[in-house]
């Protein structure tokens, strides 16, 4: 085991598909020469060769459109876009052709890409610098959305989303890049959970918290804050949006009677309205109160100063949790 | 130093500086930088390149009235655009890459489609061609330009393929696209691509001066083989309808890409003689007098009126290549009418190579739903 930071295990995953795999590309704005922004890429141009770790020219869907051309020619690229809100001029590649293909094809066109787009908030950026466009990639058939929210996660998730046979956009939040955890990176990848399980974080009774990315951290201050007040919250991180693993939630529902889905997206047919939906067709009988959503404001993201309004905190999931306990909340006749 | 925008033609009525090897009349003419790249083409090949655009057009009539009867949901016509198709089609090698637009049928048949899948997608039966790698050829790309980006992937891929551990090779990606493409953002990033990785790619871009009712001066207001040069990419604008100008053009591209001096784009002028798709009426929009004045430069014509002229055309031959495209006609009406669609359940198939939860759900639910038809569903 080594204590890595995510960004650093997100590096060491990357480093191992290069290594491993001579079909892998790593394609993007600033991959090479600088690392990328973030650093994830550091040292593997050096490592690899201008050939393998490729910095394109300043085009969002022509890196992705060229990917397609080299997934048409046999390699796997790893397509990095550099913020969330600039994956926009890429949608239409993402969606009309690398979800498409295989599909349009009838298998015979195969589109192992990996989009890796370093997301969310919470970190003080620009606009544009923080968003959450998860939602609208889990609409779209035939792609395979993921969230990792630890590094031992983003070391493995990321392996396997190379690996994949079909494309993966993969979103790692911003905010937990330089957050170290434990990973052992000589463990064999197929003895990783596979990418499309959730996990139960942390085990609970009274209610289950169902969420992804970086929000799993806030999930779990809540939880511990519960704990301090004699209620007992179950913690689940998703993990993988498109596939939702509904026997890992439905299981912990069944048992708790009572669920909370917070994201940092905004909540309108969010990723959260989904959830809901599927827990409410599964586990009808077993619910003791509405499901309750904690997410981002229906609002453009907002400035920087402001965006802690926007951001589900701690405070906001616990106040849902009473909603759900049936408990005084901000919206009970007594806290007025 | 100051640039400065060049003369606009008008590319409705003036065919403008194209290079031309054979007049719309049939005479055989010398272009000074095309003569390199078509001098000693044998007769023989004009034959077949005359056979290829007889056929061409066969096949979109019988694709026309086969939609007209109500057996195809739609057709791209590409009538009076066979020269640019299958003068550049036929200057390929079998491993070369194509990546086409929707109207290319010319180029599916120079490179080999069946009849079953000239008709499959517009019948509505499949969304593409079938397998790619059969023929080196994608099948129609809807989106407009998205494909140009596959094509120089495709070579960035070409360059690398040694990684694969492969051989290197000279192979080239072809892509072809409209005028109204070249207004797409993906068409200038292609051509970003292209030229900052020196790619070996060509672009064939076919100008039929309309974009459904939007004229080529909409797009453009330089010729549209301008535009290449500023990216760094050299190019050729030639007579889309003279199909000689085309292999030869096509030719000098695919030098250039295959010897390691990256892509090359070829701008070709021609003419849609028929509508968008048939579900357009271009009669809302078009002079008929622009028409009947591109009618007097018909590619298939001029070849014929040579080769009449030189004798390699008599009555027998002439005859015999009729046959042929009707046989293929033939078979196109008896692929379409013979066609039966697959298994409902089918549509979940392929979404995803590996197994995926939610749609495996759907797929057992929708089953079960149609299990409840005494009748069975089709």
């Amino acid at each position: 085991m080594t204590a890595l930071t995510m960004a650093k295990a997100l590096n060491a995953a990357l480093g191992r598909a290069l290594a491993d795999d001579p079909s892998v590309l790593i394609m993007g704005e600033d991959v090479g020469t600088l690392g990328g922004v973030f650093r994830i890429t550091d040292g593997l141009l050096g490592a690899h060769g201008a050939s393998r770790v490729i910095d394109t020219p300043l085009a969002e869907s022509g890196i992705v459109g060229t990917a397609v051309g080299l997934a048409y020619r046999g390699f796997r690229p790893v397509v990095e876009i550099q913020f969330d809100g600039f994956v926009y001029p890429a949608f239409d590649q993402i969606v009309c052709q690398v979800a498409k293909l295989h599909y349009r094809t009838r298998g015979a066109v195969r589109m192992p890409l990996t989009v890796r787009i370093p997301w969310a908030g919470g970190v003080g950026a620009a606009e544009h610098h923080s968003e959450s466009p998860e939602a609208y990639f889990v609409h779209t058939s035939g792609l395979r959305v993921v969230a990792v929210s630890n590094p031992s996660d983003a070391y493995f998730m990321l392996r396997q989303a190379i690996a994949c046979d079909d494309p993966v956009v993969f979103f790692e939040p911003k905010r937990l890049y330089h957050v170290k955890g434990e990973v052992d990176l000589d463990a064999a990848l197929a003895d990783a959970p596979p990418m499309g399980l959730a996990r139960v974080v942390r085990a609970g009774s009274d209610a289950t918290v169902v969420t992804y990315g970086a929000q799993v951290t806030t999930a779990l201050e809540a939880a511990e804050a519960a704990a301090d007040d004699g209620v007992s919250l179950e913690v689940i991180d998703l993990r993988s949006l498109s596939p939702v693993d509904y026997d890992t939630v439905a299981a912990s529902v069944r048992r708790t009677g009572r669920v909370v889905i917070t994201h940092e997206a905004p909540g309108e047919a969010g990723v959260g309205a989904e959830v809901a939906a599927g827990i409410t067709e599964r586990c009808f009988h077993h619910l003791e109160a509405p499901p309750l959503r904690v997410t981002g404001h229906d609002i453009p993201y907002p400035p920087a100063k402001l965006e802690r309004h926007h951001l589900p905190d701690l405070d906001r999931i616990l106040d849902a949790v009473d909603r759900v306990l049936e408990r005084p909340h901000s919206l009970s006749e007594a806290a007025q | 130093m100051t640039y400065l925008p060049s003369t606009t033609t008008d590319p409705d009525t003036d065919m403008g500086p194209v290079a031309q090897v054979i007049t719309p009349d049939g005479e055989r003419i010398v272009d000074p930088t095309l003569e390199p790249w078509v001098d000693g083409i044998s007769d023989d090949l004009l034959v077949d390149l005359y056979r290829d655009m007889v056929r061409t057009r066969r096949l979109d009539g019988e694709g026309v009235a086969l939609q007209r009867q109500g057996q195809l949901g739609l057709w791209a016509p590409c009538e009076g655009q066979e020269a640019v198709q299958v003068g550049t089609a036929r200057a390929l090698r079998a491993a070369d890459f194509v990546f086409p637009s929707y109207r290319e049928s010319g180029v599916q048949l120079v490179r080999g489609a069946t009849p079953t899948e000239l008709i499959q997608v517009w019948r509505g039966e499949e969304q593409s061609m079938g397998d790619p790698f059969i023929r080196r050829t994608a099948g129609p790309q809807i989106i407009i330009g998205a494909q140009t980006l596959h094509a120089v992937g495709y070579a960035m891929g070409i360059q690398r393929a040694e990684a694969l551990g492969e051989a290197p090779s000279d192979d080239v990606a072809v892509t072809y696209f409209g005028d109204g493409a070249s207004s797409q953002g993906d068409v200038h990033e292609a051509m970003v691509f292209a030229a900052s990785f020196g790619a070996p790619v060509v672009f064939v871009c076919s100008n039929n001066q309309w974009a459904i009712s939007e004229p080529v001066r909409v797009q453009s207001r330089t010729p549209l083989a301008a535009r290449a040069p500023a990216f760094g990419i050299p190019s050729l604008r030639v007579d889309g309808n003279d199909v000689l100008a085309c292999y030869g053009a096509m030719r000098w591209a695919l030098e250039r890409a295959r010897s390691g001096s990256g892509p090359a784009y070829i701008e070709a002028v021609t003419y849609r003689m028929g509508p968008h798709t048939t579900a357009d009426d271009p009669t809302r929009y078009r002079d008929p007098a622009e028409l009947s004045r591109w009618r007097g430069r018909d590619p298939i014509a001029r070849v014929h009126a040579l080769l009449r002229a030189s004798g390699a055309l008599n009555d027998q031959r002439e005859a015999d290549i009729a046959a042929d495209a009707d046989t293929l006609a033939a078979e196109v009406r008896a692929a379409c009418l013979s066609y039966r669609t697959r298994d409902p359940l089918t549509v979940f198939d392929e979404v995803y190579a590996e197994p995926h939860a939610g749609l495996e759900a759907q797929r057992k639910a929708h089953s079960a739903y149609l299990d409840g038809f005494e009748e069975g569903v089709s």
